[in-house]
C-alpha cells in the first residue's frame, strides 16, 4: 500500500533533513568539533527513509556506524544527534559514543555499531526476544556489503532461519566496503544470493528509488511479521562522498561518482511526487528552506551544549541491578 | 543442608531460576539433546521444552550475540560456551559488545545475560583444551567474571548471576563437577564481587580461586600438621575484585601466596601481587610467591600436563620456604 499524501512530504523531508544534517555535521567535522571517524549517508538517503517508513512503531532497528540517516528517518531528535556528534552531555548517548553508536531505545533504535557484522547477531537476538515473548514485532536489521563477508552475518542468517526468528536484514549494497569493490571482496556478485544459501527469500532492488524501497521493506515485513521467518533485501545504492571524512578515494573515478550523483534519489522522489501531483516545486522549495532553519537550530542547540560533566566518567559502567 | 556435587548444584540454580523466572531460557551447543557435554544441563530440556533450551549450531559468536539480543529484548539468556577455549571465537561478542552496550549507549541498554562456560586443565585434553583465559575477560570493564570453587558457591552465585544486570561470564571447572558440599535446601545467592575466607589461619595468606582454592585447601592441611597455619582466600569473583578481605589477612599473616592455574606473566596472580604491595607494602615481610601454570601450551602426556600445573606439593614447599 502506498502512503498517503502527508506520509509521502515527510518521507521526502526526512530525505532532506538527512542530506542537511550530513552537511552540517561535515563542516563541524571540518572546524575540529566532530572527532573520530564521521561516515556520511548522503547518496543512500532513499534505503534508509524508503525501508524505515514501512515499519510499525513497536518494530525494531538495529544498524551500523553509517547511521545518522536511519536515526533520522525513525524520527530520533536532530539535535540530540547533533550534540552526540558533537560529544556533549545532550546527545543522545550523553556524549559517551558519537557518531557510529546513536541509540533511542524508546523508538525502537537500538543503536549504531562500529563493529562490522557484530551487530547482525544482536539483532537476530532481538528477534528472538520477540519470538520468545511472542510480541508482534519484526527488527529491521541493516548493513553493508561489506559484512556479508564476515562470520557474523552466516551464522545468523542460518540460526534466523532455522528458528524463523521475525528479523528482516537489509543489505546496503553501495559497492564498497571502504575502498574495496564489491567485485574484490566477495566471491558472490549478488548478496542476495547469500541468502538463498540459508533458505532465506531474498530480492536485490533499486536502493536509489524511495519508493521501490517502501514497496519491497512493506511485502517483506508483511512475510516476516506473519511468521515466515527471515527476509532479505540488497538495496543497490550508492554514497557520493567517500566512505568517511578523509577518504582519498583513490579506489573510484570522479565519473562513476557523477554519473550515480545524476540519479540523485532526493531529486528523483521530489521529481516523482510532482509528476504525481502530491506536491509543487513551491512546496519542495518551503520543505528546503524549513529543513534549513532547523539545520540552524539543530547546529546552535548542539554547539552551545556542554560537554560532559567529568564525573560522568564512571556513570553506566555496571547496570544498578535490582529490577529482576 | 543437603550434600551436592557441583555439577548437581549448578543444575538446581538453573532449574530453581527456569521455575522462578520465564525469562530464564538456556542455548547452547548440545545443552538440550545431549543433556549437556559435562551433563549439567541434563534433564532440563525435558523439563522446561524446546523453547526455553535450546539446541545450536556450533557456532560460538551467534551463541553469544543471540544472547547478547536476546537480553537486550528482555530474556534473561544463559549461554553455554562448550569451553573456555571456544570462548575465544566469541571474545568479540563479550569483550566489544557485551562489555560495551550499557556505557555506550549512556544506561539506554541493559545485557543482562550470563555465559557459562569451562575453563583449566587437568584431562588430558592438550594445548587447545585446557586453557585458562579468565584473565583475557576480567581485564576488561563493564564484564564480571565468576569463578566458584564449591557447590554452595556456585548454586548461589550462578543464581546471583542470573538476576544480575549485567554480563556475567561464570566459569566453571571440569575437575570439579564431581566434587561434593553442602548446599542448603531452597532459594539462596551468593552475592558477586565478595571474596570469601575459606580457612582461618595466622602464618601465611594463600589466594586462590576455582580448582586451585582445593589445592590451597589441602596444602593448608598439610602445613598444619607442619605446624604452619594458612589462611585461605577464595577470590570467587575476578571482577568486580573484592580484595579487601585479603588485605586484611596479609595484614595479620605478613606473607601471601596466590595459586592460580593460568600463567604467570600477566595472569591474576600478578595484580592480585601489585594490589597487595599498593595497599599493605609496610606489613610486608617477604616477596609475594605465586604458584602459576608453567608458560607452555599445555601438553598431552600425563606427566607433563601434571607438572604444568600447580599442585599441593608446590604449594607446601612455596609456603615452608616463605615462613618455615
Amino acid at each position: 500500500m502506498r502512503p498517503n499524501a502527508d506520509r509521502l512530504i515527510l518521507m521526502y523531508r526526512n530525505m532532506v533533513l538527512i542530506r542537511k544534517f550530513e552537511e552540517r555535521s561535515a563542516g563541524f567535522y571540518r572546524e575540529g568539533k566532530i572527532g573520530g571517524f564521521l561516515h556520511l549517508y548522503i547518496g543512500e538517503e532513499a534505503v534508509g527513509v524508503g525501508a524505515i517508513a514501512a515499519l510499525a512503531p513497536q518494530d525494531y532497528i538495529v544498524t551500523h556506524y553509517r547511521d545518522h540517516g536511519h536515526a533520522i528517518a525513525r524520527g530520533l531528535d536532530p539535535k540530540a544527534l547533533m550534540a552526540e556528534l558533537l560529544g556533549r552531555s545532550t546527545g543522545v548517548a550523553g556524549g559517551k559514543g558519537g557518531s557510529m553508536h546513536l541509540v533511542d531505545v524508546s523508538k525502537g533504535f537500538w543503536g549504531g555499531y562500529g563493529i562490522v557484522g557484530g551487530h547482525i547477531a544482536l539483532a537476530t537476538g532481538l528477534a528472538l526476544a520477540s519470538q520468545y515473548q511472542d510480541e508482534n514485532r519484526v527488527t529491521l536489521c541493516i548493513f553493508g556489503d561489506g559484512s556479508t563477508n564476515i562470520g557474523y552475518f552466516h551464522e545468523s542468517l542460518n540460526l534466523a532461519s532455522l528458528w524463523k526468528l521475525p528479523v528482516l536484514y537489509l543489505c546496503e549494497n553501495n559497492l564498497y566496503g571502504m575502498g574495496t569493490a564489491v567485485e574484490r571482496a566477495s566471491a558472490v556478485a549478488s548478496m542476495a544470493e547469500k541468502a538463498c544459501a540459508y533458505n532465506i527469500p531474498a530480492v536485490r532492488i533499486d536502493g536509489m528509488d524511495t519508493l521501490k524501497v517502501f514497496d519491497a521493506t512493506q511485502r517483506a515485513i508483511e512475510h516476516v511479521r506473519s511468521g515466515n521467518g527471515p527476509y532479505f533485501i540488497e538495496a543497490m545504492c550508492y554514497r557520493f562522498p567517500g566512505h568517511s571524512m578523509g577518504d582519498p578515494e583513490r579506489y573510484r573515478v570522479k565519473d562513476e561518482v557523477d554519473r550515480y550523483k545524476q540519479r540523485d534519489p532526493i531529486v528523483a522522489f521530489g521529481k516523482q511526487l510532482e509528476g504525481d501531483g502530491v506536491v509543487d516545486e513551491a512546496d519542495l522549495e518551503r520543505i528546503e528552506r524549513e529543513v534549513a532553519q532547523e539545520m540552524d537550530a539543530v547546529a546552535s542547540f548542539a554547539d552551545a551544549s556542554p560537554a560532559p560533566a567529568p564525573e560522568s566518567m564512571y556513570d553506566f559502567i555496571y547496570a544498578q541491578s535490582g529490577t529482576h | 543442608m543437603m550434600e551436592m556435587t557441583y555439577r548437581d548444584a549448578i543444575r538446581e540454580a538453573l532449574r530453581e531460576e527456569m521455575t522462578r523466572d520465564e525469562r530464564v531460557m538456556i542455548m547452547g551447543e548440545e545443552v538440550g539433546v545431549w543433556g549437556g557435554s559435562y551433563a549439567v544441563t541434563q534433564g532440563l530440556m525435558k523439563e522446561f521444552g524446546e523453547k526455553r533450551v535450546k539446541d545450536t549450531p556450533i557456532a560460538e559468536g551467534i551463541i553469544v550475540g543471540a544472547g547478547i539480543g536476546a537480553a537486550m529484548g528482555g530474556l534473561r539468556p544463559v549461554c553455554e560456551l562448550m569451553t573456555i577455549n571456544f570462548g575465544l571465537l566469541a571474545a568479540d561478542m563479550l569483550i566489544n559488545h557485551a562489555a560495551k552496550l550499557h556505557y555506550m549507549f549512556a544506561g539506554q541498554i541493559k545485557v543482562p545475560l550470563v555465559v557459562r562456560s569451562v575453563g583449566g586443565g587437568g584431562r588430558q585434553l592438550a594445548a587447545t583444551h585446557s586453557q585458562s583465559l579468565e584473565v583475557l575477560f576480567a581485564y576488561v570493564p563493564g564484564m564480571k567474571v565468576v569463578m566458584p570453587s564449591t557447590p554452595y558457591d556456585a548454586k548461589g552465585m550462578l543464581k546471583a548471576a542470573i538476576r544480575d544486570d549485567n554480563p556475567v561470564l561464570f566459569i566453571e571447572h571440569s575437575l570439579l563437577y564431581p566434587i561434593k558440599g553442602d548446599v542448603p535446601e531452597g532459594d539462596y545467592t551468593v552475592p558477586l564481587g565478595v571474596s570469601d575466607i575459606k580457612r582461618e589461619g595466622a602464618d601465611v595468606t594463600i589466594v586462590a580461586y576455582s580448582r586451585m582454592v582445593h589445592v590451597a585447601l589441602e596444602a593448608a592441611d598439610r602445613l598444619a600438621t607442619e605446624g604452619i597455619s594458612a589462611e585461605v582466600i577464595d577470590l570467587r569473583t575476578l571482577r568486580p575484585l573484592d580484595i579487601q578481605p585479603l588485605i586484611e589477612s596479609f595484614k595479620k599473616t605478613n606473607h601471601a601466596i596466590i595459586v592460580e592455574e593460568d600463567w604467570r606473566t600477566y595472569g591474576i596472580g600478578a595484580e592480585i601481587a601489585c594490589q597487595v604491595y599498593e595497599q599493605a607494602f609496610d606489613y610486608l615481610d617477604a616477596p609475594i610467591v605465586r604458584c602459576a601454570g608453567l608458560e607452555v601450551p599445555m601438553p598431552y602426556a600425563k606427566n607433563l600436563e601434571a607438572l604444568a600445573i600447580p599442585g599441593v606439593g608446590d604449594v607446601v614447599r612455596a609456603a615452608k620456604e616463605l615462613v618455615g
